[in-house]
């Protein structure tokens, strides 16, 4: 046996120095119960301390960018589904804004205030994971279980509007593919009610537990300078205590209409961001609520406009109701048209960016005036920021480094394109 | 008093003349044409400037333009001042058969891994870069793949080109 072990013959070859080495390397993922995605760090650890980390990305990378050159504007949105898959349907609607934007578009206030609803929807669905996440990776697994639940009953909701659960491709340029059926409603007005009483619960079993604030107060914390050297956006910038958020800044989709709180936090450490988002799903709870009555506000004044889902302007866009089709000549040449990708799009250079769950989503589109872009890039915030997740953990515990990990609410999709 | 694009102009004009060019404002964003090897002047100008304070890099990326003789590789700036949240773009343009362009990320740390991903898909080279490698494609690919003469598909494949859709 010991023959074995130290016959030099032994395929495993370490070099020279690493028996002198006092410190540990740690390869940890690319697939690890703990990374929640496909992400490798090779750490140097000194007993429980990481002393240096190199990430590795670029595992699940997918080619969008290349691919969405040859695609017609409407088959690019299911790629965008796939970027940060936790909030699909944030991505879907900003690029269906990039494109209006590109074609001068303006939409009813009724269409903005659904795709508020369901942008918020899906920031409190990006939020609940994440945050439940947080609280799995420091040993309470009660509450991801418990909130779980109520992300179902967001997809739910989605599943009602479009068809699809977390790849949503949710929405159409102008508008939505047809109309809010009154179950979505219902299901949504029951999730509002019961929803409330379960965030409070949750936030009861964890915002001042003793030992989750212990493992999580100090650790991997980044301040405002760094945030914004790093190009952070999002839930993890506010948490450093720069109040920047895109759909207050460059608002979007009639957000300037709602009246709602931006939480920040002081430190950037892993309580902070666990804060700020806690806050966030509150203020989108409000914002849904205002949306609603804002509809019905519309709905009451203007009963037309009860059947406006998408633009008139953007009937061009809007493939026509399948009845439509198969009797309507119009409607037949229209759908060809637009199944083919036949709709001219107007040469131009656009940068459109939403607030999507992890961050600043942008849009680079040039287009020249063909089917498909000429150029499409991606602004994805988590590519941006865990750059500086080495800095971060750096001579911190692994086990910091960890929670570090699940509290900057790193998508893969959305890292590695 | 804000900051506004004019004023954002003026300033830059004042500061390097004629030799920012092709100013437009296209879709709210103002952007500009600099010579590439003025993009760090630009930038720190840009940066340091106590009215302009553009110090939060947006994004980087890159475009490939085959037609443009001697300057068809566009790198692609996005800045924010978010003080006075006004954005703006700036491009550079090098020749493919030496894309040379000095790096931003001793002034951005943000501009690190947005230069490897600029690197891996165009092959600029990002002089000073303390660690240009690829990021998202394997090691050992010898090709950049979204220069424009690598097509997605099989390329004898000609159903899915614009000609066939009557352009």
């Amino acid at each position: 046996m010991s023959e074995q072990l130290t016959n030099t013959q032994h395929h495993i070859k370490l070099s020279e120095e690493s028996l002198q080495k006092q410190t540990t390397t740690l390869n940890l993922g690319p697939t690890h119960p703990a990374t929640h995605g496909v992400f490798q760090n090779i750490m140097e650890i000194d007993g429980e301390r990481v002393l240096e980390t190199v990430p590795t990305i670029g595992y699940i990378h997918r080619a969008f960018e290349k691919i969405a050159e040859r695609r017609p504007y409407y088959q690019i949105t299911p790629l965008t589904d796939r970027l940060n898959y936790c909030s699909s349907p944030i991505n879907n609607m900003g690029w269906h804004m990039t494109i209006e934007k590109l074609l001068g578009l303006k939409l009813p206030k009724r269409i903005e205030y659904l795709r508020v609803i369901i942008m918020e929807l899906s920031r409190i669905a990006d939020h609940l994971v994440c945050n439940s996440v947080i609280a799995v990776d420091t040993g309470a697994l009660t509450p991801f279980t418990y909130v779980f639940q109520y992300r179902e009953k967001i997809y739910e909701i989605f599943e009602e509007i479009c068809g699809s659960r977390l790849t949503t491709n949710i929405g159409r340029v102008g508008g939505f593919e047809r109309n809010f059926t009154p179950a979505s409603f219902t299901k949504l007005n029951d999730f509002l009610k019961t929803f409330p009483k379960v965030m409070k619960e949750f936030e009861s079993l964890l915002n001042r537990n003793r030992i989750f604030m212990d493992r999580c107060i100090g650790a991997g914390p980044i301040s405002a300078e760094r945030a914004l050297n790093y190009g952070f956006t999002g839930p993890n910038l506010r948490a450093a205590g720069v109040d920047y958020d895109v759909r207050v800044a460059q608002s979007y989709s009639s957000y300037e209409d709602f009246d709602f709180k931006i939480p920040v936090g002081t430190v950037g450490d892993v309580y902070d961001r666990f804060m700020v988002r806690n806050g966030e799903i509150w203020e989108s709870v409000s914002i849904i609520h205002q949306a609603l009555e804002k509809i019905e506000k519309i709905e009451k004044e203007f009963p037309e406009q009860k059947d406006v889902f998408f633009a008139k302007e953007a009937e061009h866009f809007h493939i026509p109701a399948k009845e439509d089709v198969y009797t309507k000549m119009e409607a037949l040449i229209w759908h060809f048209k637009i199944i083919m990708g036949e709709i001219d799009a107007p040469a131009g250079e656009v940068y459109h960016s939403v607030e999507g769950g992890n961050g600043e989503v942008g849009y680079y589109l040039i287009s020249d005036g063909g089917r498909t872009p000429y150029r499409l890039h991606f602004r994805r915030p988590c590519f941006i920021y865990y750059q500086a997740y080495p800095e971060m953990v750096e001579n911190g515990l692994l086990s910091d480094a960890i929670i570090t990990l699940s509290s900057l609410n790193v998508i893969a999709g959305e890292l590695d394109a | 008093m804000a900051l506004t694009n004019d004023i954002v102009k003026q300033k830059l004009t004042d500061k390097f003349g004629e030799q920012l060019t092709d100013w437009e404002v296209p879709y709210g964003i103002m952007a500009f044409r600099a010579p590439a090897e003025m993009n760090l002047k630009v930038m720190q100008f840009l940066y340091d400037d106590e009215e302009l304070r553009f110090r939060f890099m947006t994004d980087l990326t890159a475009v490939h333009y085959p037609d443009r003789k001697g300057e068809e590789l566009c790198v692609v700036y996005h800045m924010h001042n978010l003080t006075d949240n006004i954005r703006l773009r700036f491009k550079i343009y090098v020749p493919v058969e030496k894309p040379d362009v000095y790096t931003a990320s001793k002034l951005f740390s943000a501009a690190n891994w947005m230069e490897r991903e600029t690197y891996d898909f165009f092959g600029i080279n990002f002089i000073g870069h303390p660690n240009l490698i690829r990021i998202l494609n394997v090691d050992e690919m010898d090709y950049f793949p979204m220069r424009k003469e690598y097509p997605m598909e099989d390329p004898t494949r000609r159903d899915k080109d614009d000609e066939m859709f009557g352009r």
